[in-house]
């Protein structure tokens, strides 16, 4: 192992442009929305300054940004954007084209409210969304793990050929600053090879990509990429402890934090994992054996590891920060689905807390740890604050 | 009977240096102007082309998979999204030095005028470095001939049967407000003129602008062979007028003189059968006055 440059004060969103930036993207099709924007600034402040030689497109729209990503992926260049909320959302059409078209294209999505009415706080409904458009999705809790992430991201995206989305809290992760340690660019250049995918668009070997096919072709191209995202876990856990290796800075496709004979576990995604862990540090001071699993990787939702970490435990809490109507938290129903079926499975409880950005303090975390070891589990998610 | 023969290869020989770009046995209907027209289209512009083609009926004769008529790569993006796909297309060829390959668009009416009309608008202003082609039938002809903000007043269509209560969009001089360099209309019917204005903006650069006028047998309700005459008819009439317009300023008539009523040409197409006669003369006084304004934007 190496040692990288001194820590220096990064927001997650420009930890993120840093990522970006070392990962030498040739096309950043980008448009701005908040909290996003930050990511977008400075980008565009590297190129100016003559640190960042992509080629910087500004469409009208989200919807324009992912259309002109898919074909610049498929003439065989690396691709980045960034962006946030209801811009997410209007490239859902494009997301699952994208995945279709089998590009690897890296995004950061700050996650934040979705309208209406307008909002702007941290909360995750905007991505889990987006959960069944093909895209492999990871959710960071902080500014470091942001930019690791992002850079892992490339690796993980070209060798399985698909997008990837990487989540982080509006505000929490985008907009606090924390020390980061940013990588050497020959470092990023040894883990991250130039893309150089087998097929393209070329006008040396004529093919296209779009054209109609018949169902069975199409059931055929759907398994393809189901086996595609099926390679992802091991993937990306290998990606992980190369970093690792380089950087010294491992984030796992799960983390088990003070998991040992834990006999309630808490599992939650991105920045309410930093609140969870302060509230599982004082549970365990006062005798209880509570741990966290912070799930990273939310697609392909890794149920064997899910699984094997959660064997054993009496009590699941599950924290949602996003709403599904009719749902309730997504993470709840996903977690009911991976460990459905386990001996002795664990009671898992699903609380709706931070719908919306409201805080989730640390003492709150532990009351709704009390309340689940004290009732029974409800197959609906429960709102709790 | 001898021995049975060695299996036919299933790898094409490399095409010959002058084969057409459009192959044969495409899927565009019997009698269509389309494929015709693609087919000096690319023979102007050869093979260092890349063709972005959103579902439209030349999407349909592009396909399908496995099966391609064109010998240059060919990306199909969603029905919105042409002039944004071409610019990502754009910018990777130039992220790769690859300058000189021509990015194109091969879209409907439908895919221009209404649904891609905001990205093409967007790639205008930043004088994105792509070809793009409307291939203009005046409706959504391949659901079955539906209006598009193309289709011109009182046509007849499947969501119009009692004939279009509003005029068709002038997308040549939206299109020029832009500024972008070269804005032009063509038609098959004049095919010198088709040609030459490709070899013209295929040595320009930034966002170059065709339509051309696809007369549609089906749904413009057209004899069989009826797509050559209707095509010369319509700028003959006035009713599409061959026009260049060069940095949005700079306009050139290359047909000018009229030499027949619109109603000559109306009468080629079962859409305006319905017609009444105020209607042909309200018809005929649009024309009058689309063609008096170009006649102040030549001598302007």
């Amino acid at each position: 192992m190496s040692h990288d440059e001194r820590p220096v004060l990064l927001t997650g969103n420009h930890a993120v442009a840093w990522a970006a930036r070392l990962a030498r993207p040739q096309v950043v099709p980008v448009y701005p929305i908040t909290p996003q924007t930050p990511v977008l600034e400075l980008l565009t402040d590297f190129q100016a300054e003559g640190h960042f030689d992509a080629e910087i497109i500004t469409p009208e729209s989200e919807h324009s940004v992912m259309s002109a990503c898919i074909p610049a992926s498929l003439a065989g260049v690396r691709v980045f954007t960034a962006t946030a909320s209801q811009g997410l959302l209007l490239m859902h059409e494009l997301l699952h084209y994208a995945a279709g078209a089998r590009a690897p294209i890296v995004m950061a999505n700050v996650n934040r409210t979705v309208a209406s009415p307008w909002a702007f706080w941290p909360d995750q409904t905007d991505s889990v969304a987006q959960r069944d458009t093909g895209w492999i999705q990871f959710y960071v809790e902080s500014a470091q793990e942001a930019l690791d992430t992002v850079i892992q991201a490339f690796r993980i995206a070209e060798q399985v050929l698909l997008p990837v989305m990487v989540n982080l809290d509006a505000f929490y992760v985008s907009h606090a600053l924390e020390p980061v340690s940013v990588p050497a660019q020959a470092r990023v250049d040894a883990y991250l090879p130039p893309f150089d995918p087998p097929q393209r668009l070329d006008t040396a070997s004529p093919s296209g990509w779009g054209n109609v096919v018949t169902p069975d072709m199409y059931n055929r191209h759907r398994q393809e990429l189901e086996a595609a995202m099926g390679r992802v876990p091991v993937l990306a856990a290998e990606a992980d402890r190369d970093w690792a290796e380089r950087t010294g800075r491992s984030w796992g496709v799960i983390e088990r934090y003070r998991c040992d004979s834990a006999a309630t576990v808490i599992v939650a995604m991105g920045s309410l994992c930093g609140t969870a862990r302060e509230a599982v540090d004082a549970l365990r001071d006062a005798g209880q054996a509570v741990g966290l699993l912070k799930l990273r990787l939310f697609r392909p939702l890794p149920a064997a590891a899910l699984r094997a970490a959660l064997a054993g435990v009496d009590n699941v809490v599950v924290l949602d920060r996003n709403h599904s109507p009719g749902c309730g938290g997504v993470l709840h129903q996903e977690l009911r689905a991976a460990l459905y079926g386990m001996p002795a499975a664990p009671r898992i409880h699903g609380y709706l807390a931070g719908v919306g950005g409201i805080n989730v303090a640390p003492e709150r975390i532990a009351a709704f740890v009390q309340r689940a070891q004290a009732e029974a589990p409800q197959p609906h998610s429960e709102w709790v604050r | 009977m001898g021995p049975v023969n060695t299996m036919p290869s299933l790898t094409t020989s490399p095409p010959r240096s002058d084969a057409p770009l459009l192959c044969p046995g495409h899927a565009a209907c019997p009698g269509c102007a389309e494929p015709l027209t693609l087919r000096h289209i690319l023979d102007v512009l050869g093979p260092d082309t890349m063709a972005v083609i959103p579902p439209s009926c030349m999407a349909i004769i592009a396909g399908p998979q496995p099966y391609s008529s064109l010998r240059i790569p060919v990306y199909q993006p969603t029905l919105e999204a042409s002039a944004a796909a071409a610019s990502g297309l754009r910018r990777a060829l130039d992220a790769k030095g690859q300058h000189d390959t021509q990015v194109i668009v091969l879209a409907g009416d439908g895919g221009t005028y209404d649904i891609g009309f905001q990205c093409l608008s967007s790639a205008a202003e930043r004088n994105e470095n792509i070809l793009y082609f409307c291939l203009d039938n005046e409706g959504y002809m391949n659901t079955g001939a539906q209006k598009s903000s193309s289709t011109p007043h009182y046509a007849s269509t499947g969501s119009t049967p009692a004939g279009k209560t509003s005029r068709k969009k002038n997308l040549l001089e939206i299109m020029a407000a832009h500024g972008i360099p070269y804005a032009a209309s063509a038609s098959i019917g004049h095919l010198d003129d088709l040609r030459r204005k490709v070899q013209k903006a295929k040595a320009m650069r930034g966002l170059r602008l065709i339509t051309l006028l696809i007369p549609c047998l089906d749904g413009w309700g057209l004899a069989d062979d009826g797509a050559l005459g209707t095509a010369r008819a319509a700028v003959e009439c006035g009713a599409y007028p061959l026009v260049e317009i060069e940095d949005g300023v700079r306009y050139t008539l290359n047909h000018p003189q009229r030499t027949r009523p619109v109603a000559d040409y109306l009468a080629l197409q079962r859409r305006y059968r319905h017609l009444s006669a105020e209607q042909t003369q309200a018809l005929q006084a649009e024309v009058d006055e689309g063609w008096a304004r170009l006649q102040r934007r030549v001598a302007a």
